[in-house]
């Protein structure tokens, strides 16, 4: 099904806007996630970073513009059906079932395959959580969990309803930073090994600069600057929109 | 291990049904009428449960389905003498289309939490009203069933002794227990929770939220109205006042809540603190004499338990005998 579609993006972001009454969060972004590759979504606080997440990820209806997912128009649809349709989503603030074992989490997710068999799912759950380093904490419940391996947990969770698209919410704040770079490791090692494609908003500029092929940046709502990290941060409307103009 | 531990519950289960079985040769009337009452508060319990322990929906006005379950049955057996088995499914029906039109107004509005308890005690209240002025149900002067026939069980017509409805609850409680612990194991049971503790992130993960909250209310609806049923035909008498009544709501979730919510052992271990609390204290009030000091030694009693158990009582148990087996 993919080999047909060839080299077309995996997601295509055309045009999109969103307005809040009268606040425009998102005007007129346009930009693509190439298949197999990982891409970062980054700016300043306030940017649209997370709008513009959550229009993809059918949390909000996007005000204008096109969603393309696969060669389908995923425009509008809501969150459970763009679920279905490939893409896996992260919180920024993490929801884990509270109640539930850190295995019964992911099969959560992973009950969406193979007709809901319960012990399908377990299995497939575990697999996941020994690639996350959870495995040892499959029968803990989530709520013992600390936050680093919260965030391990909605990535297992997101990643067991097998997306072909995953959307990570700022999966590195709050970790330390040998915390952030196991995070990039298991990130690095899922997309070399089974080719997932990863679009992620991240503060975290060295995890940024280690996982992405490729950086969009927003800015008021607007994209300023897209390329590879090195020549991101070396754009001029970058450096202006973080550390202010330079006054000669 | 794990089985091992699922083994030590399984064991426990079957040795409490086979005391249960054994019980009336050895019970008196008294007894038995205890036990009929454990059995059905830990049956309407069980279904309550499902609706609020599993899918995380809290209704307060589950006396509409008591209610209509025992009207359907009551009614039909009255009128054109139809037995209880053809009246339990038409007050199945009626009970899940009550809940279906309340699930589909308050989920489909987003009515959540507190003010959706709000919107099913309403419905309970108004078709209580409803009742109230409906003559051919006998209105609020109520409906009684004819009592003939005592000496012989007649199971097919629900007419009998009371060791006749004691398997007759013991057999629902028995298949509700059986049920709930499918609905726990299934895919559904997983997505039920899944919404309980966090409806966002269930929807992000592709669960169809609208339509497992619905099948919730419906079966919890449904089991319920059956409860309702036994009931007509164990009083022979229904008053809307009472069938329908806030109280009855209250007193249906009180034992899963003591018992703990969500778990497959609460309902049953809240039924029978409940009842075995309220028959003590009975008798003890009137040792004592004064008027009304059941009522206050019932509530501080409840008060204590859910202070120090919050969580309910089956957890705490099963946490200190090593009962333990996956979440519940």
């Amino acid at each position: 099904m993919t080999a047909a579609k060839g080299n077309s993006p995996l997601l295509s972001v055309e045009n999109v806007g969103k307005s809040f009454r009268g606040l425009r969060a998102v005007n007129a972004v346009t930009f693509q996630v190439p298949r197999g590759d990982i891409v970062a979504l980054i700016g300043p606080n306030g940017a649209g970073k997370t709008t513009t997440f959550n229009l993809i990820a059918g949390a909000l209806p996007p005000s204008e513009g096109r969603i393309v997912l696969d060669g389908a128009d995923i425009t509008g649809l809501d969150q459970a059906r763009i679920c279905r349709a490939g893409i896996g989503r992260t919180f920024q603030i993490v929801k884990p079932f509270a109640g539930l074992t850190v295995e019964e989490n992911v099969m959560v997710g992973a009950l969406r395959h193979d007709g809901g068999d319960v012990e399908k799912a377990r299995v497939e759950a575990n697999k996941i959580l020994r690639l996350l380093e959870l495995g040892d904490k499959a029968s803990h419940p989530a709520q013992s969990l600390t936050l680093p391996d919260r965030k391990r947990l909605e990535v297992a969770r997101a990643l067991a309803t097998r997306p072909k698209l995953l959307l990570l919410d700022e999966v590195m704040a709050g970790l330390r930073p040998v915390e952030c770079d196991r995070m990039v490791a298991i990130l690095t090692g899922l997309n070399k090994e089974t080719g997932l494609t990863i679009l992620l908003i991240e503060h975290v500029m060295r995890a940024v600069m280690a996982l992405s092929d490729h950086v969009v940046v927003l800015h008021h709502g607007e994209k300023i600057a897209e390329g590879t990290p090195a020549e991101v941060t070396s754009h001029p409307k970058v450096l202006e929109c973080y550390l202010g103009e330079e006054h000669e | 291990m794990s089985a091992l531990l699922s083994d030590r519950r399984a064991v426990l289960l079957l040795g409490l049904l086979a005391v249960l079985v054994v019980a009336p040769l050895g019970a008196g009337d008294y007894l038995l009428s205890i036990l009929i009452t454990i059995l059905l508060q830990a049956y309407l319990g069980m279904a309550w449960n499902v609706m609020m322990g599993f899918a995380g929906q809290f209704s307060l006005g589950h006396a509409l389905y008591v209610g209509l379950g025992a009207y359907a049955g009551g009614a039909l057996f009255v009128h054109f003498g139809t037995p209880p088995l053809i009246g339990a499914m038409a007050g199945m029906l009626v009970s899940a289309v009550a809940g279906t039109i309340i699930g589909a107004l308050g989920f489909r509005f987003k009515v959540m939490g507190v003010y959706f308890a709000l919107l099913t005690i309403a419905f309970a209240e108004f078709v209580r009203v409803l009742f109230d002025h409906w003559g051919w149900v006998g209105a609020s002067s109520g409906l009684f069933l004819p009592v003939s026939n005592r000496a012989t069980d007649d199971i097919w017509m629900l007419r009998g002794s009371a060791t006749m409805f004691y398997y007759v609850i013991l057999g629902m409680a028995a298949l509700g227990f059986a049920f709930s612990r499918s609905l726990l194991r299934r895919r559904i049971g997983y997505y039920w929770q899944a919404i309980r503790e966090d409806q966002e992130a269930a929807d992000a993960l592709g669960i169809d939220v609208f339509r497992l909250k619905m099948i919730a209310v419906v079966i919890s609806a449904s089991m319920t109205s059956l409860g309702g049923l036994f009931i007509a035909f164990y009083n022979n008498n229904l008053y809307p006042e009472s069938i329908f009544s806030m109280h009855r709501s209250i007193e249906l979730m009180l034992g899963t809540i003591i018992g703990g919510i969500g778990t497959l052992f609460g309902p049953i271990l809240g039924a029978v603190v409940l009842t075995a609390l309220g028959e003590i204290l009975t008798i003890a009030g009137n040792a004592i004499g004064i008027d009304g000091i059941k009522q206050i030694a019932y509530g501080v009693c409840l008060m204590a338990i859910l202070i120090l158990k919050p969580g309910g009582l089956w957890p705490w148990l099963r946490q200190r005998f090593g009962l333990e087996g996956g979440a519940r």
